[in-house]
């Protein structure tokens, strides 16, 4: 049926908005004098504004079918070698940088590790550098955090901007407009370029962007350094919010970046799924939390309730598709 | 021959050499510009390695390609793409994830540069799809339908499509029918007629005698690795050339296969 398939479309494109509209107001509804307070909606975005950018990442590493497990690793290692440097006295704007830097090192490694040694899966190249780089930020901390940032440094992950309508300590967090600026470049570059389209390309068919002229081992290189900047630009932020590089960041946070790339509606088998889609996981993800907490559930609920809707939101996937493909 | 002297892209005393093993040994070919050439042989012949010579898959043990008169080297199948020889894969090869139009400007999006990436004019690509398809009189929904919702009769005008879009000289179609419906087939068959009147010159590799019979000009067998039989379709019969691919001349009413028919 046409009218089948625009209602599938619209959903696929839209329902998880409406997911989280009917999560804000369940939460409104439950705890009416906190959920709704301009404090807690802040601290959603600012606890989860990592995680929205180690998942932007993600995404475009699982378009191409491919999966990055390293990136928690990648942020701890972005995380305290800038605040090593920031501790050693290197000029502030050089310390930004080494964030990022050191992500799209890590990228670097990971893609040609995936495509020059040909290693069968991603999962192998990322699962090693996973443990790589975690004992590397072990390494040079010995294991200790490194406390006390610049302000310059901590800018991104802690300032708040009150634009006169809020009663400072509130405001909207930096991190907030560096995720959307993050969002909006990724969507641009994914939709309206040639490299991101024939990202989505070898997600779809391989073999089609290979016969097309696509040189397919650099794309992917570059999809895994595109990863890697986000982890490190993650771990800029993480540093700013807590002041401290601490070599324990980010341990396992690489599960809950593809949780939301696919509550966000992304195929784990590569070529489909949007950067709305993903900012729409991280939200139901951060809203989930949030509402747990403040409806005092035991963190050990959540961890049960982030699974069941990963498996939720596949399953209506595969719902939505088998009633696309009915003719 | 007349058609000799015109051949668009010929090939002349080519080898190929897989380690020990000869894959093709003196082998000839042309194909003139407007001309369907069918190319038959068993499995194993030197078709599909021939073809991907000709493609730029695999370059010449020895011998030479002769391209518009001038002696070529395709380093790529992007070389020989850029002089307008476009392969047809068997299965395709198409996004099915991408719409039609993205499939047939992949690699080769109309945009703007900007260092070693195109910002894409969507609405130029959507526009130069639609009209190219008219030209071929293919007739889809939209060209914003993804290729997966697509049948196999229309999946191969994509990509017939895909192939021309860039004024195409010399078209190779890897068993253009053999994953198609039965309806599906006439359908690609002609569209195989009109790349002709273009004036392109369309080369098809098939096991289906209907196909050949029903849109070559010439057909030409190879067995073993070597030039066995070629003729213009109208002096020929589907026996004979069924008995070529067996590798046997001559029109034997005794053999098994001609039974079967």
């Amino acid at each position: 049926m046409i009218a089948n398939q625009n209602l599938s479309r619209f959903l696929e494109t839209y329902g998880i908005i409406a997911v989280i509209i009917v999560m804000m107001l369940v939460l409104t509804w439950t705890q009416p004098q906190v959920f709704p307070k301009i404090e807690n909606l802040t601290n959603i975005v600012k606890q989860n504004a990592s995680l929205a950018l180690l998942a932007l990442g993600m995404f475009v590493v699982i378009v191409t079918a491919g999966i990055d497990l390293s990136v928690g690793s990648v942020m701890a290692l972005a995380m305290v070698a800038l605040a090593i440097a920031n501790r050693d006295g290197v000029p502030w704007p050089l310390v930004i940088l080494i964030g990022p830097l050191i992500g799209v090192i890590c990228g670097a490694v990971n893609g040609l590790g995936l495509t020059v040694l040909q290693l069968p899966h991603p999962f192998i190249m990322t699962l090693g550098t996973l443990y790589v780089v975690r004992g590397i930020t072990y390494l040079i901390t010995n294991g200790a955090p490194v406390s006390g940032l610049a302000p310059e440094v901590r800018y991104l992950g802690q300032a708040n901007y009150d634009f006169g309508l809020f009663t400072p300590p509130a405001g909207l967090p930096a991190s907030l407009f560096l995720v959307i600026v993050c969002a909006l470049g990724l969507w641009f570059f994914m939709t309206r370029t040639s490299l991101g389209r024939h990202i989505y390309a070898i997600g779809g068919n391989p073999q089609a962007a290979r016969v097309s002229g696509i040189n397919v081992d650099r794309v992917l290189v570059y999809v895994y350094v595109i990863c890697g900047f986000f982890a490190g630009l993650a771990g800029l932020l993480l540093a700013g919010r807590t002041n401290s590089g601490f070599p324990n960041a980010g341990i396992g946070i690489e599960l809950d970046a593809i949780a939301a790339v696919i509550i966000g509606g992304a195929s784990f088998f590569g070529g489909r799924g949007t950067v709305l889609g993903v900012l729409s996981g991280v939200v139901i993800i951060g809203l989930l939390r949030n509402g747990l907490n403040i409806n005092n559930v035991s963190a050990f609920w959540q961890m049960i309730l982030i699974g069941l809707v990963i498996i939720l939101a596949v399953y209506l996937d595969v719902l939505r598709r088998k009633a696309a493909v009915r003719r | 021959m007349a058609e000799q002297s015109a051949a668009l892209l010929k090939a002349e005393g080519v080898y190929k050499y897989f380690g020990a093993i000869t894959a093709l040994r003196d082998v000839n070919f042309h194909v003139a510009s407007g001309e369907v050439l069918g190319v038959v042989g068993d499995n194993g012949a030197g078709k599909s390695t021939l073809m991907k010579i000709l493609s730029g898959l695999y370059a010449p043990s020895e011998g030479t390609l002769i391209f518009d008169g001038r002696p070529v080297h395709f380093g790529s199948p992007r070389d020989a793409r850029n002089m307008g020889i476009e392969m047809v894969y068997q299965d395709f090869a198409l996004a099915g994830n991408l719409p039609i139009y993205e499939n047939i400007y992949l690699g080769r999006e109309p945009g703007r540069r900007l260092g070693g990436l195109t910002i894409i004019d969507r609405r130029l690509a959507r526009k130069m799809a639609a009209e190219h398809l008219d030209r071929l009189k293919i007739h889809v929904k939209s060209v914003d339908q993804p290729v997966e919702e697509l049948s196999g009769g229309q999946r191969q005008a994509v990509a017939i499509a895909r192939a021309t879009a860039f004024d195409a000289k010399v078209v190779i179609m890897d068993e253009p029918t053999a994953a198609l419906a039965i309806k599906e087939v006439g359908k690609v068959l002609d569209l195989i007629k009109s790349l002709k009147h273009h004036g392109v010159a369309v080369i098809i590799i098939s096991h289906r005698m209907d196909d050949i019979f029903y849109a070559c000009d010439r057909v030409m067998a190879l067995y073993q690795g070597t030039n066995f039989a070629e003729s213009p379709l109208a002096a020929t019969t589907r026996n004979e050339v069924i008995g070529w691919i067996m590798g046997t001349k001559g029109h034997t009413d005794s053999l098994a296969h001609d039974k079967v028919h």
